[in-house]
């Protein structure tokens, strides 16, 4: 599978997207890529759940999804999987030594 | 998980008895802490953690400034601590408690050597307003783009089932 803002692209748009609400149209014209692309890209971001889209009129207009605590959740859960490895590394540790601080009893 | 989206969980298994994965865990939070995820940047600082309940959680950097980013809510040894997590998506400091989120953590004994801990970071929804401020990270030196490639491959990879 792609990732969703690893790609330059996706990023620029989901960066217009926090600039303002757009239609695929708008974004296209902003940036070179096509609109069959910005479709694509969009369709990634909706499913990492970066960004929402509403029905206006005749247009389907993009934005940031501030409900979407989906990016949050992502970034939050590989912090704490980082973080406990790290925990885990260090407290399987032998001869912890503890260079600054007291010892504990 | 399906539709409950304001929290998240890591767990993991440590060679180690309880009270010694809780004493690491609590008084030693510097020694594991990810030196990329502090929040006084450009100078050498340090995380202490105050082992009571009400205790802060702190960064003080070389220059003697300090990052106070939590309150001990819990304290259980060696069995739970919770703490609330006062920085916004931005991973600056929240000043607003409205919008802090807070973590509980918990140790379980496996058997005498071994614990597992139990992370849970809840309240989420809290940081909901500051949300949109990501895009502000974006291209931030020293913030979130190694971040943000490696959460969105997760994003992809690990789509939840």
């Amino acid at each position: 599978m792609l990732d969703a803002l690893g790609d330059p692209t996706r990023r620029a748009i989901f960066e217009q997207l926090g600039e303002r609400p757009s239609a695929v149209v708008d974004l296209a014209d902003r940036l070179p890529v096509s609109r069959p692309a910005v479709s694509q890209h969009l369709k990634v971001l909706k499913q990492a759940g970066l960004v929402r889209d509403v029905q206006v009129g005749t247009r389907r207009v993009y934005s940031l999804d501030p409900d979407g605590l989906a990016g949050l959740r992502d970034y939050l859960e590989r912090f704490w999987r980082t973080a406990l490895h790290s925990f885990k590394t260090r407290v399987e540790q032998e001869n912890p030594d503890r260079e600054e601080g007291e010892s504990n009893g | 998980m399906a539709d409950v989206q304001t929290a998240v969980t890591a767990s993991i298994i440590v060679d180690a008895p309880i009270e010694r994965a809780f004493a690491v865990f609590t008084e030693d939070i510097a020694s594991w802490w990810p030196k990329e995820h502090h929040m006084l940047q450009g100078q050498e600082s340090h995380m202490v953690l105050e082992p009571k309940q009400g205790g802060r959680i702190y960064e003080i950097g070389a220059d003697g400034s300090d990052c106070k980013w939590s309150h001990v809510l819990v304290w259980e040894p060696p069995n739970r601590i919770v703490f609330t997590w006062e920085l916004s998506p931005q991973w600056s400091l929240e000043p607003d408690l409205a919008k802090a989120s807070e973590v509980e953590v918990r140790f379980t004994a496996e058997d005498a050597g071994r614990t597992r801990v139990d992370v849970e970071h809840h309240h989420l929804d809290r940081h909901g307003e500051g949300w949109e401020g990501l895009r502000d990270a974006i291209g931030s030196p020293g913030g979130w783009p190694l971040e943000l490639g490696a959460f969105a491959q997760r994003v992809q990879a690990e789509k939840v089932s």
